[in-house]
């Protein structure tokens, strides 16, 4: 088993929701984070905010990333599978498609 | 934080803090910014549904989402320049970091004084069923206008007009008290029973929606009950009410959506936990001497919820109470109700001749189409076919309900046999 990073972009974070169906979605969220963490391949997963600093050269610093919040990063997940392939299996189930979320899969490197 | 284990939110969750937290902010920023109140809270869940689904929550979520929306309900006020203003007229402890944590209370009083100028004595009862589904019960506009059957840009000028009201009259956030306790009471009262019958009696909106509205007014008349300034006899009587009607729910309709009348209601469908709740209530309400119309209808609830079997029900007792209630409120649904009653316990012309002896009845035969409905049925019941067709087709022309229309179609056709 090999280390995958999910990285969530737009869905939840870039629509408005009622307060009632803003809970329904975040359930699905975790009943399918229940679900990996009961198969033993989450790893782990933190959000991130949607504002922050950029360094550039010169230590340059700039506000935020601001990009369009269906193009920021808002989270990611740690999950364990066999393959990319697997991996990307897993990202199907983001609860967050539907709502125009994507999910970007990318292998952990590691050196062996 | 926690991040271990299978996280439940409990049913309803964000709706219900939705409602506490726009109250709480309207009682801390003042009514004249409902909006931005909500808005503020609406911004709370936004960011609670980008942070949160990652698997972490905060130590306290209402906490959390309550400070996160007390937090932007500052900034928005900042930004609109009234921040300095408002803070002139606020004590230093409400210009703090607002408190994390509101006692019950607080909270409790909020959400009644948010309940009181919702269903103010001078809007309309219909916009104070849509506000109160707004800024007391956290349904977005969308919701309210599945719930209701409007379009949501018609739901959203209704809600625009209650709140410019609101802040253009100056309503103040309060409990009333005095004299005029008893008249702001009374329109409260005719609101929730509104929005309870807007969910128990309409076939029109799916049904969880319409379970959510009884609910909702159930809960809003809990708080009534619940506070030591407001409770009175009759609000526990309009909650032993809510209670065994919505006992009935799951017997009321067929897997299809079609309506079925209690006499050929499954009794056994009925819950009796709830039934046993509502008796509750209507002790409590039996206190002192006030003798409201939500007693008796109460008391005409409980009987029915009483009889194990349609043929069990004891029909004189009913005629008694249906007689105070007709004298009490002689509207012609009590009338009709009271005719049905009647009819029951044997007289049945005499319950035609009640019914015929409504005033305006030509009109609410040719509008209503109740009237003609139970008009033919007691007529059928005499073997007066011809009276009996006419009045029932006039009733199937008249229903919006496709549920009734086909009641009343299996009428008409045992008429024919």
């Amino acid at each position: 088993m090999k280390n995958f990073m999910l990285l969530f972009r737009g869905g939840s974070d870039a629509v408005t929701l009622s307060p009632e169906d803003q809970q329904q979605q975040m359930q699905k969220w975790f009943d399918w984070v229940g679900a990996l963490q009961a198969k033993g391949i989450y790893a782990g997963g933190e959000a991130l905010m949607p504002t922050g600093k950029t360094v550039h050269k010169d230590h340059l610093v700039t506000d935020g990333p601001y990009a369009e919040s269906k193009e920021l990063v808002g989270g990611y997940f740690l999950v364990k599978a066999e393959s990319l392939e697997a991996a990307t299996e897993i990202a199907k189930d983001c609860p967050d498609l539907p709502l125009g979320g994507t999910v970007e899969v990318r292998d952990v490197v590691v050196f062996g | 934080m926690s991040s271990e284990g299978h996280i439940q939110l409990v049913d309803h969750l964000f709706r219900h803090e939705a409602g506490k937290m726009v109250a709480v902010l309207a009682a801390r920023f003042g009514l004249a910014h409902l909006q931005l109140a909500e808005d503020a809270v609406q911004d709370a869940f936004v960011q609670a549904g980008a942070t949160w689904r990652f698997g972490q929550l905060p130590a306290d979520p209402a906490a959390w989402l309550m400070r996160t929306a007390a937090n932007r309900a500052i900034d928005l006020l900042r930004r609109e320049g009234r921040w300095q203003r408002i803070q002139a007229g606020l004590s230093d402890s409400d210009t703090e970091a607002p408190p994390a944590h509101y006692h019950g209370q607080e909270l409790a009083d909020a959400q009644l004084q948010m309940i009181f100028a919702c269903c103010h004595p001078a809007l309309k009862p219909e916009d104070g069923i849509a506000l109160t589904l707004k800024t007391v019960s956290g349904f977005s506009a969308a919701e309210i206008a599945r719930a209701l059957m409007s379009s949501e840009a018609a739901l959203q000028k209704r809600l625009a007009r209650a709140r410019s009201f609101l802040r253009e009259e100056g309503i103040r956030l309060e409990i009333p008290a005095g004299p005029a306790l008893r008249t702001r009471l009374d329109r409260v009262y005719t609101v929730l029973y509104l929005l309870f019958n807007e969910g128990y009696h309409s076939t029109k909106a799916d049904e969880p929606i319409r379970r959510d509205l009884c609910g909702e007014a159930m809960r809003c008349c809990k708080l009534l009950v619940e506070h030591p300034a407001v409770r009175q006899p009759a609000a526990f009587a309009l909650l032993a009410l809510m209670c065994f009607h919505a006992a009935r729910f799951d017997a009321r309709l067929t897997s299809d959506n079609e309506l079925i009348l209690l006499a050929g209601q499954d009794r056994t469908l009925w819950d009796q936990e709830l039934i046993a709740v509502g008796r509750q209530y209507l002790n409590e309400a039996s206190r002192g001497t006030e003798l409201s119309r939500y007693h008796l209808e109460a008391a005409i609830a409980a009987e029915h919820c009483a009889a194990p079997r349609f043929n069990d029900t004891c029909w004189p007792r009913l005629l008694v109470l249906y007689d105070h209630l007709a004298a009490m409120c002689p509207t012609p649904a009590v009338r009709l109700a009271r005719a049905v009653v009647l009819a029951e316990t044997g007289d049945i012309a005499g319950a035609i001749g009640y019914v015929l002896a409504t005033e305006g009845i030509e009109t609410l035969l040719r509008t209503q189409y109740l009237f003609p409905a139970i008009l033919g049925d007691l007529y059928k019941r005499l073997s007066e076919t011809v009276k009996a067709r006419a009045l029932l087709e006039q009733a199937c022309a008249l229903t919006p309900s496709p549920a009734e229309r086909h009641l009343l179609q299996a009428k008409l056709e045992t008429l024919r046999n």
